[in-house]
């Protein structure tokens, strides 16, 4: 046991059941669920203190696979229900783990709401661009153009962005990861746990049935460097292979520079900032895509903000304060009664 | 000498802005303290503010209050106040013939007259020489009682409504300082509005005690009334408090997540006062993020509840089958209203009955009950927590329209003598208990499973959506586990039948016509048969609280009547499901307007099928 509050020193093997892992050969949610298995026993957390809650969808089998309490709803749901679980227990951490189809079309209206009212949740929304379940139809993150079995001809939908729909939704945390980095994986739901409100992880997820190869770019090593961002707080914006590429801001605009050229420096670049309380530079990284820009991961914002589980209890013991602990027969008897004597 | 009447009937009516609810509340407070028993029946538009004078926008209060057991808020009223034309206009034909007008003459003029569709003034015409009329100048003798009071001239007629109060009041002997103490109370910070009301309360008072052609005044005497402690309670207060009750009897924290829908959005706002009785509101963003929260409530250990109506409902029925399939405690209460669709959402139905026995997808069985009355919403929420709790299912509390806002006195009841609400939570520092809980383990007399929660070292474990493997809870695909666990998610609730009182009849047990009737409807069928076996008749009452299941005598009283009616607002579910249970012939009278029935209607109805008989 860890000598300050009880928790005893877990191991990643606590946190796996009994129950057979159910997902294809090589999909991606094998690498997420080693990577939140071995986070565990660092959130400070004692085991029966930890919920997971999923919808539906491959990603939805997840609760099964943690030895914690879970539980495994209906689709689209789990921020509502876990909503519920919180507030009925703040002490516990909540883990909502969902997909793109389960969050972002079904579920869009819970997932919107749990965000503003910063419930102190954990949301993994595992991001393959693809309906994987129900054998490969588009999802409202799929690409433009993208051929599935809904979309023979190609799709004409435009896709959310995960992050600037939470962003917007005013998410007090939101960060992005791929499912081949584990180190990367893990300090993001590090991060998510630490923080104090609701913390949205997108993890970029291969589907190897349904959307083989999706995110090649941002994951074969020979690729990735020059087509991803790895943003940190208060580190200057470089990416490329040989970190010669940069972000500027041109007016109100980022712009990729190449650092050498035109007399830039380290110096000109702009610095990530996670913790600015205007969602400005989230938002506008969360909008930097393929082709003109690199995609960014990691941690695009960590703010705090009024957290409405704690604000509910604030609220319940201020009032219990003023007029002390209800009791039943007291408040049935009060306000205007009367008396029927018997005769 | 002022005649005596054994009960009066009276109708409130104006603008939906005129205040007629306020004046009708505090009418039925004063005389509920007088000693009279009441029942009250609010009946407003949808519209919060329909364009002033017109038919749309008129808003009634009716009580019944007497000196002897009031049941309805009464078929007809004998006493209308009409703030204006269109009150009268909508109003008139319900009215008992011989009945008395108080008619607002200040909004009878050209303008009030078309907007209420008139071609002219209805006063001192042929239409109205069945009526005793009192032509009252409400509104400027109002203006004309606070002409001194230093408030601004809108908010002066705004206290018409009390003057319209003080001419009732003096037509029945009412005390005028239960309102005046409900003013100084309610207005404490505001004593130019409590001097205004005041005011115009007495003045309507003497208007009536200075008219030159005095009218009759009549005299109730006090109702003979169960001895004990009263207070006034309508349905959705009842449900709110019953759901409270039954938390503080459980010792468990109260949950509700609910999304506001008429005419159910008063149980949401009643909990949300009472955080310091450990209440967690949650007003969710939709219908189904507040049965959703309140799964998650439930699973971690809260007595959890959603509150609804009729379209909320449907929108519920996923989760519905959730809670079904995870084994949780869960009170769900859909406060009818007129469908289908958005349908009448100020008014009353009880068409909702076949969405809560079966509007879900798969065999998804729920404990189904409805409470009778106001006042019985306390109980029946209350019962409705204890089945949930003891047998580990969702229970769907059926009420409607009418008794959620109807009022009427409620004998306070002590905590200590209500029933014991059990919970099926595991003692989590028994090592006993730890080594052999399965969550899906039952209890052998009820089948319920045993309730562990988050924060249990030891007790971890997953429950979803997927079918489960019997004991374990592991998901499970086999066909027979499947055939099994639906029969006994069945059984379950079946067993429950074991657990709620028999079945009760009013009137022989045995006779002509078994009026049957459910859940809101109790008052009016309750004083039709009364009145019938008052008359000599073989006909005996039904009502049915229980419905699924059903107490195990009601196949047993069916078959002793030779007629079976079943009285409900609907076309006809609770009849349908007793040929299908019973397959016992039953009729319907079935009424779908918006209203309740009049008892007149349940006694033509019976007369109809006593004469049938013969």
């Amino acid at each position: 046991m860890s000598a300050e509050n009880n928790i005893p020193e877990y191991s990643k093997k606590d946190f796996v059941s009994d129950q057979e892992v159910r997902w294809c050969p090589g999909c991606g949610d094998y690498a997420i669920l080693a990577a939140i298995q071995n986070v565990m026993p660092q959130i400070g957390k004692k085991k029966e203190d930890i919920v997971f809650v999923s919808g539906i969808g491959c990603s939805s089998r997840f609760p099964y696979y943690m030895n914690t309490f879970g539980m495994h709803t209906i689709h689209g749901r789990a921020a509502a229900i876990s909503s519920g679980v919180k507030c009925a227990n703040p002490d516990l951490s909540v883990w909502v783990m969902t997909g793109d189809g389960d969050s972002l079309a079904i579920g869009g209206n819970h997932y919107i709401h749990t965000l503003r009212r910063n419930l102190d949740l954990n949301i993994v929304l595992f991001n393959n661009e693809i309906y994987g379940l129900t054998k490969g139809q588009y999802s409202p993150t799929s690409q433009p153009g993208a051929m599935t079995k809904t979309s023979p001809y190609g799709s004409i939908e435009r896709p959310f962005s995960a992050a600037s729909l939470s962003i917007g939704a005013q998410g007090t945390f939101f960060a992005r990861t791929v499912y081949t980095d584990l180190k990367h994986m893990q300090a993001c739901f590090k991060a998510a746990a630490e923080h104090k409100g609701t913390a949205v992880v997108e993890v970029l997820q291969n589907c190897v049935i349904f959307n083989d190869g999706c995110f090649q770019q941002f994951v074969s090593p020979a690729e990735r460097e020059d087509n991803l961002i790895r943003i940190e707080h208060g580190k200057p914006m470089i990416f490329g292979k040989n970190n010669e590429f940069g972000i500027v801001l041109d007016g109100i605009r980022p712009k990729v520079v190449k650092i050498g050229e035109d007399g830039i420096t380290e110096k000109d670049l702009l610095v990530h900032d996670s913790k600015a309380k205007e969602s400005t530079l989230a938002f506008f990284l969360s909008q930097m895509t393929r082709p003109e820009f690199p995609l960014p991961i990691g941690i695009f914002r960590d703010v705090d903000s009024a957290v409405y589980d704690e604000e509910l209890i604030k609220q319940m013991n201020q009032v219990t304060e003023q007029k002390g602990v209800g009791s039943m027969d007291a408040l049935l008897s009060s306000g205007d009664t009367w008396t029927i004597e018997a005769e | 000498m002022e005649p005596k009447m054994d009960s009066v009937v009276i109708r409130f009516s104006g603008d939906s802005g005129d205040g007629m609810q306020l004046t009708g509340t505090q009418f039925s407070a004063t005389s509920a303290v007088m000693g009279n028993d009441i029942a009250t029946f609010p009946d407003y538009p949808s519209e919060i503010r329909a364009p002033s004078g017109t038919i749309a926008g008129v808003s009634g209060f009716q009580i019944q209050f007497g000196a002897s057991e009031v049941d309805t808020p009464g078929d007809e009223p004998d006493v209308l106040v009409a703030m204006n034309a269109a009150a009268l206009k909508a109003n008139l034909a319900a009215v008992r013939k011989g009945g008395t007008l108080v008619l607002n003459v200040d909004a009878f003029s050209e303008k009030d007259l078309e907007k209420a569709g008139y071609d002219k003034c209805p006063i001192a015409t042929q239409e109205l020489n069945q009526y005793k009329v009192i032509e009252a100048s409400i509104t400027s003798q109002t203006m004309e009682a606070l002409k001194d009071v230093d408030i601004p001239p809108k908010s002066k007629a705004r206290c018409k409504n009390f003057y319209a109060l003080g001419i009732t009041y003096f037509m029945f002997g009412r005390d005028l300082e239960p309102t005046k103490k409900w003013l100084r109370m309610n207005f404490a910070k505001k004593p130019l509005v409590v001097e205004a009301n005041v005011k115009a309360l007495e003045a309507g008072f003497h208007f009536m005690e200075t008219l030159e052609n005095p009218v009759s005044t009549y005299k109730i005497a006090k109702a003979k009334i169960k001895p004990g402690t009263y207070r006034q309670i309508n349905g959705n207060q009842g449900t709110a408090w019953g759901l409270m009750a039954a938390a503080e009897k459980a010792k468990l924290p109260l949950f509700c997540g609910s999304y506001p829908i008429t005419p159910a959005t008063d149980i949401l706002q009643e909990l949300a006062k009472f955080k310091h009785f450990g209440v967690k509101t949650y007003q969710a963003e939709d219908e189904i993020a507040g049965i959703c929260s309140s799964i998650g409530a439930s699973f971690a250990g809260n007595l959890a509840t959603t509150t609804t109506s009729g379209p909320g409902l449907a929108l519920k029925s996923e989760a519905i089958g959730l809670a079904v399939i995870m084994e949780l405690p869960l009170v769900i209460v859909n406060v009818q209203r007129g469908g289908p669709s958005t349908g009448l959402p100020t008014k009353t139905e009880q068409s909702d009955l076949m969405q809560a026995l079966w509007g879900r997808n798969g065999e998804c069985p729920a404990i189904v009950v409805a409470a009778s009355r106001p006042n019985d919403c306390f109980y029946m929420a209350y019962e409705a927590a204890r089945l949930s709790l003891k047998h580990m299912t969702p229970v769907i509390l059926l009420t409607d329209g009418y008794i959620a806002n109807g009022m009427e006195p409620f004998r306070i009841p002590k905590m200590a003598d209500m029933a014991a609400v059990e919970n099926r939570l595991v003692d989590a520092d028994n090592e006993d208990e730890l080594k052999k809980f399965m969550p899906y383990a039952r209890d052998s007399e009820t089948l319920a499973r045993p309730w562990a929660i988050p924060g249990m070292k030891g007790f971890e474990h997953r429950v979803g959506g997927l079918e489960k493997k019997n004991l374990t809870g592991a998901v499970c695909h086999d066909p027979f586990n499947h055939q099994e666990m639906s029969i006994l998610r069945e059984s379950k609730v079946e067993k429950v039948a074991n657990f709620i009182p028999e079945q009760k009849l009013e009137g022989e047990d045995s006779g002509d016509v078994l009026v049957v009737s459910w859940g809101g409807t109790y008052g009016s069928t309750h004083k039709a048969v009364k009145r019938m076996r008052k008359a000599g008749k073989k006909v005996s009452l039904m009502h049915l609280k229980y419905i699924n299941p059903m107490p195990r005598n009601v196949g047993d009283i069916i078959k002793r009547f030779k007629t079976v009616l079943v009285c409900e607002l609907n076309l006809g579910q609770m009849k349908n499901l007793l040929n299908m249970r019973y397959q016992c012939g039953a009729k319907g009278l079935n009424k779908i307007q918006g209203l309740p029935f009049k008892v007149a209607e349940i006694t033509a109805a019976v007369d109809r099928e006593l004469e049938n008989l013969n």
